[in-house]
This record gives structure tokens, C-alpha cells and sequence, in this order.
């Protein structure tokens, strides 16, 4: 199902305007460092130049007889140059560092405990006085502290899906993408049936049955449905990647599989990787806020971003900051995460575009 | 799996891929029913319950076979499911099909609803925003998408249920209503049912728009820069001309694709909307059976999720072919 394009329709309807972003190695003759390769972003083999177009394979094998390290670094060094001017994403950067940082420093922030009750302050709107910037709860527990709390579980969460799904999907498409043959046909057979289920059907069955309330079982299951995507990108890439020239002299030089497959193929990759990596962590809050809100996420005494809208869901019409400020902050972490990996899609991946819902 | 060649090979290939997703769902079936199976107890609630006669979790274990080994009793599930309308629930041992038809009915006019609207308003969006490329139109839109994708749909439900009472409280009116299908009583049927859905499927669309106007605003694009659109400028015919009759109809090729796929999969994930406004569609059945561990309900559901994915994703990869002639491997 890969390698036709129904599949993954926004490998053809990349904007023309982003392409050029891409340092093309042909017409001016400059080599192009291993860090990224031109295709390296793209997803279908069929989308490919024809070999004896790409001027830029010879020079590769140059590179990869001679200095390696040093032509890497200047090609990683041009990508974060492009970052850095994508203004958009380093201010959601500077943003996104400012939310975890008060995460983190919770307990120096807030005079209140996130699961202290105080029976004399139930249901007090957001005020500067006794800094309840969010209001407090029907039990009177101050609700900026419990987003705060429920920021670093959610990020906790992100993290390890996005961790653990990038090497799962990595490893996962590195291996059918290599291999090819039955070994590409059971792994990717084994995608195809993950994802004729309905999702979030099964991520709600998976925690309700197996997640148990707890932030890491529940990054876990997430983790386990969210490779999928990512597999078959490094499959398209790898698949491509391995009929090159510089793969080729790497397998005459007599390198192993595994070095052929993480010192030459994998470094090319990195690109779509990155990005999938970046734009996972949103999904995953997203998802994980949905789970905790239906109530088969994360359980209390555990704040959850998800969870802390449920709770406020009740009396909405009364607090209504209960449900409006967990939510905004979920807003602006997603918000920001999105434009991030944009940034990087702009900087690493220019070809590839993924529809995220 | 590849597209077909062309001319009558249309049917080989579906053909093909019907067979082929056979071995998927019954493989899918058996491995979510043992997952289920062995990870929850329906009867917990009612164990726990010391009105309930020992007698009868004893009688309900051996209706659905709950005491055999879990292979007999998938075998027993699949003969329920294939003879007997996916059986009865195994608490309340009310058949499932008939409610399964009836919330069928109930989501499919829900996100028919929503799904055209968004088609209409991001193809809009879309070709305005490819045609006029970083006009401040343009940057709006592409900002409004990113709110959306970064958006929780339930949150913004939550959101606009409170605005909606606050608005009915104040003029004391009831124009919209926030939950369920219907009220009890009404005047017209469809009228009430329209006020009813009219909330929810505005808020399944707002996702889809933010989705669907970034493809066609970057298909768009690729077509307006390509050589037949600049062929057509060089022939002169006019700026309308040439986006109406040239340049959009190839833009919308990539859409059908992502819509097809798209619809199938809202079956499934209408169910935040459903359960927020409790809406009697699939969505919230499943909650509902997910809630009571019940495996027969949970089964049938996936089942029937499952097998309009596949057909769906069929459709999509079908049309791709018939729209794009170019589409053509092997």
C-alpha cells in the first residue's frame, strides 16, 4: 500500500514555494553532506528523480571516503540556520521552554499543594489575591497549581510516546525498508491491520482495560498505536535510499547490515524522523487529554490536563474557568509544539507534509 | 497491494483487496476478543452486588459461555456475529444488532452533515488562500488551521455548550440545544432534530475544516504553478478561466482521496462529539458498552468500524485511480 501515492497524498501537494528550501546538490554542483540528503524527506520512491539525474550521489561517496564528521556538521549547521530564521517556531520555542519551566518549578511557584483542599475559598474566580490566577474548585483546590501539575504529567506522557514510538516506528522501518522481501511483507502487513482499526477506539479499550490510571502505562499503550505512521515514511525513505551509490560503495567496502543501515542509511532519514518525533508530542497531549476526559486516561489523585476539564465539567455553567483555562493550556502547548515541528519541516524535511487531526 | 493496471482491472483489484481484508478482520476479531476477554470482567459489577443471586451470574456465564476455555468462546461469538445479528449483550442479553442499526443511522446523519460543510467551506478556503498566496487571507487562514489542529475538539464542545446556555439563559430562548438527539416534545420532527444537531456537527466540522483547507490550499498551489495552467495563461484565456475550468478540478483529485478516508474513519471518531452532547450514535453505544467491560457489544462495534475503514480506504484508493489516469503501476 506504500508506494502508491492515495496513500500519502500530501507527498504530491507540497507547496512549490517550500521546495526550493531544499539545498538541490545538482545544478550548482556543491556536494551535499550526509547529514540530509535531497530525498531524504520524500516518501514515495515514485516521486524520485531517475538515478542518473542526481549529480549529488558521486559527491557522496567522496564525502564518505573523506572527512565525514566536518561536511555533517556544516550541513546540520545550514538546517539550524533555517530554524533559527523561521521566527514563528523560536518564539513558540521560547514560549513552550517558559510553560515547562513553570512546570517544573511548581512547587516554588504556587503557595498551594495541587491536591489541598481549603473549604473557605470554593469556587473563587481568577484573582490576583491569594494568586488563584485560575480560580479554585468546588473543594476549594487551586486550579493554576493543578494545571501546573497536570502540565508535567501530560508532558511526562508526550515524552515517553514520543520516544517510544520513534524507535519503534525507526527500527520497524529500517528493518522492512532494508530487507525488503518477507520480512518487509510481515512488518508492514502487521501496519496495514493496525490501522484498519479504529484508533481511538482501541487506544480507549487498550487503557480501559490494561492503562490502570497510571501516566506510564498509558504513555506506553499510546506508544504502541502511534508508530505506524512513522514506520512507513522510514520504510519509503530507506527503501529509496538503499538503491543509492553511496549505499552501494558502503556495501563494496564490505560494511555490515547494521552499519550500512545506521551510519549510512539512518543519518539521511533524520529529517522525517525529527519532525514526526516533534509533531507526535502534540498529538500524544491531545490524545491523552481525550482518554483522561472520557475517564479511561490517566485517574486521579493524578492531575491530568484531560482529567482536570472533566472535573471542572459539572459545574461549568457556574466555574467556568474550571473547563476554560486546562484547556488553553492544552491549546497553547499544541499550538506551539505544531509551529516548532513546522519550523523543522521547513528546516530538515521541506517535501513531506502530514495531515494532523 | 497496488492500485489496478487500468480498464476492467478495476474489479480484479477490488476484488483483490476484499479478499485480502478478509484474513485482516478475522485475524483483527481475535485478537481484540481475547484482549478484551482477558482484561475485563463484565460480571464484576455484578458480583460484587449481594442482591444478585449467585443463581443468575451463574445462569448469565452459561448463556454466553462465559466458563469455557476463551477459543470456544470466540467460536460461540463468531456464530453469533455471523448468524444472529452480532447476538445479545452479555449483561442485559439485549439483542445488538437492531440498536447498532439505529445509531448507525443516527452518526451517519450526523457526519454526512458536518462532512459537507467542510468539504464546501475548506475547498473555499483552500483555493482563496492558494490564489491569493500570502495575502493577509492567507495568513489567516493558515493560523486558524494550526489553532485547529492544536485545539481539543472536546474542549471547544465544553466551550461552546456553556456559551450556547449562557446565550439561552439570557435571551430565554431555546434556539440550539446542547445534548441528545431530540427533545420530548416538538412540533416538527426535523426542525427539533436540526436544532439538535446543528452544535454538534458545527464542531465536528471546525476539525475537518482546518484539516481539509491546508490539502486543497497545497494542491492547489502545485496545480496553479504547473505547466498545463501556465499553457493556458499563454493561450490567454482569462485569470477565471484558467483557475475554474484548468486549475481547480485537477486541485480537487487529492481531496476526494483524503475526504474518503477521512469519512470512514469518523465512524469511529465522532465519539468525543457524540458523548459530550449525548447524541445516540455509535460513539457513545461504544462508551456505553466499553464502561460495562461488555465484550459482545464492544466486538460488534469494532467489527462493523473496522470493515467501513477497509471500504473506505477502498473507495479512496478507486477513485485516486479513476480521477488520475497518471496513477497507473505495474
Amino acid at each position: 500500500m506504500t508506494e502508491q501515492i492515495p496513500d500519502d497524498p500530501q507527498a504530491s501537494g507540497a507547496t512549490p514555494e517550500e521546495r526550493p528550501a531544499v539545498p538541490e546538490g545538482g545544478p550548482t554542483g556543491r556536494p551535499l553532506g550526509p547529514g540530509i540528503h535531497p530525498h531524504a524527506g520524500s516518501t514515495d520512491p515514485g516521486l524520485q528523480a531517475p538515478p542518473g539525474v542526481d549529480a549529488s550521489t558521486s559527491a557522496l561517496e567522496d564525502i564518505e571516503r573523506e572527512g565525514l564528521e566536518f561536511k555533517a556538521r556544516t550541513q546540520w549547521q545550514l538546517a539550524r540556520r533555517r530554524f533559527f530564521r523561521h521566527k514563528l517556531a523560536m518564539a513558540s520555542l521560547v514560549v513552550l521552554f517558559l510553560i515547562f519551566l513553570a512546570a517544573l518549578l511548581a512547587p516554588h511557584l504556587t503557595p498551594y499543594k495541587f491536591d489541598q483542599i481549603n473549604l473557605n475559598d470554593i469556587g473563587v474566580g481568577p484573582t490576583l489575591v491569594g494568586r488563584h490566577f485560575f480560580g479554585t474548585d468546588q473543594l476549594g483546590r487551586d486550579y493554576f497549581t493543578r494545571v501546573l501539575y497536570g502540565i508535567r504529567t501530560s508532558a511526562r506522557v508526550a515524552l515517553l510516546v514520543a520516544v517510544l514510538s520513534t524507535f519503534i516506528g525507526t527500527v520497524v522501518g529500517a528493518l522492512a525498508g532494508y530487507y525488503r522481501g518477507w520480512v518487509d511483507n510481515l512488518l508492514m502487513r502487521f501496519v496495514d491491520l493496525l490501522l484498519t482499526l479504529p484508533g481511538l477506539a482501541i487506544l480507549l479499550t487498550a487503557s480501559a482495560l490494561l492503562g490502570q490510571g497510571s501516566p506510564y502505562r498509558v504513555g506506553i499503550i499510546l506508544a504502541l498505536l502511534f508508530w505506524t505512521p512513522l514506520a512507513r515514511v522510514v520504510r519509503g525513505t530507506f527503501l529509496s535510499l538503499r538503491e543509492k551509490e553511496f549505499v552501494e560503495a558502503a556495501r563494496a567496502l564490505g560494511a555490515s547490515d547494521k552499519r550500512i543501515m545506521f551510519r549510512h542509511m539512518l543519518p539521511n532519514s533524520m529529517g522525517p524522523i525529527i519532525v514526526n518525533a516533534t509533531l507526535v508530542i502534540a498529538e500524544a497531549i491531545l490524545i491523552e487529554a481525550v482518554l483522561s476526559f472520557l475517564g479511561f486516561g490517566i485517574q486521579p489523585p493524578t492531575p491530568a490536563l484531560g482529567a482536570l476539564i472533566a472535573d471542572g465539567e459539572t459545574s461549568m455553567q457556574t466555574f467556568w474557568w474550571l473547563v476554560t483555562f486546562p484547556g488553553l493550556t492544552i491549546v497553547a502547548i499544541c499550538l506551539c509544539v505544531n509551529f516548532i515541528g513546522d519550523g523543522l519541516r521547513d528546516a530538515l524535511d521541506p517535501t513531506q507534509r502530514r495531515l494532523r487531526a | 497491494m497496488r492500485p489496478f493496471a487500468g480498464g476492467n482491472g478495476v474489479f480484479t483489484f477490488i476484488l483483490r483487496r476484499l479478499l485480502y481484508s478478509i484474513p485482516v478482520l478475522i485475524a483483527a476479531s481475535f485478537i481484540i476478543f481475547t484482549f478484551v476477554s482477558i482484561s475485563g470482567d463484565p460480571l464484576t459489577g455484578l458480583r460484587l452486588n449481594p442482591h444478585v443471586r449467585p443463581a443468575t451470574i451463574h445462569h448469565i456465564e452459561e448463556r454466553k459461555h462465559l466458563d469455557k476455555p476463551l477459543i470456544v468462546q470466540y467460536g460461540y461469538w463468531v456464530k453469533d456475529a455471523v448468524f444472529h445479528g452480532f447476538g445479545t449483550t452479555v449483561l442485559g442479553d439485549e439483542p445488538i444488532g437492531p440498536d447498532l442499526t439505529r445509531v448507525f443511522g443516527n452518526t451517519l446523519q450526523l457526519i454526512v452533515a458536518a462532512e459537507l460543510i467542510s468539504i464546501l467551506l475548506a475547498i473555499g478556503i483552500g483555493v482563496y488562500s492558494a490564489v491569493r498566496q500570502y495575502s493577509p487571507f492567507d495568513y489567516t487562514a493558515t493560523t486558524f488551521s494550526f489553532i485547529g489542529f492544536s485545539t481539543p475538539i472536546f474542549w471547544l464542545a465544553l466551550i461552546a455548550q456553556m456559551l450556547v446556555i449562557r446565550l439561552n439563559t439570557a435571551t430565554n430562548t431555546h434556539f440550539l440545544f446542547v445534548s441528545q438527539l431530540n427533545s420530548s416534545t416538538y412540533t416538527n420532527f426535523w426542525v427539533d432534530r436540526l436544532e439538535h444537531l446543528i452544535l454538534p456537527v458545527c464542531i465536528l466540522a471546525i476539525a475537518e475544516i482546518a484539516a481539509f483547507s491546508r490539502y486543497m490550499r497545497a494542491s492547489m498551489l502545485e496545480v496553479i504553478n504547473s505547466d498545463y495552467v501556465r499553457t493556458a495563461r499563454a493561450k490567454g484565456l482569462s485569470e477565471r478561466k484558467v483557475i475554474f475550468k484548468h486549475a481547480f478540478r485537477n486541485a480537487l483529485i487529492p481531496l476526494v482521496t483524503v475526504v474518503a478516508l477521512n469519512f470512514g474513519a469518523l465512524f469511529g471518531g465522532a465519539i468525543v462529539t457524540e458523548t459530550i452532547f449525548s447524541l445516540d450514535g455509535m460513539g457513545l453505544y461504544f462508551i456505553h458498552a466499553l464502561g460495562d467491560r461488555d465484550v459482545y457489544p464492544i466486538m460488534a462495534w469494532l467489527m462493523v468500524t473496522a470493515v467501513i475503514v477497509i471500504v473506505f480506504n477502498l473507495v479512496a484508493d478507486v477513485l485516486y485511480g479513476l480521477l488520475d489516469p497518471r496513477i497507473r503501476y505495474e
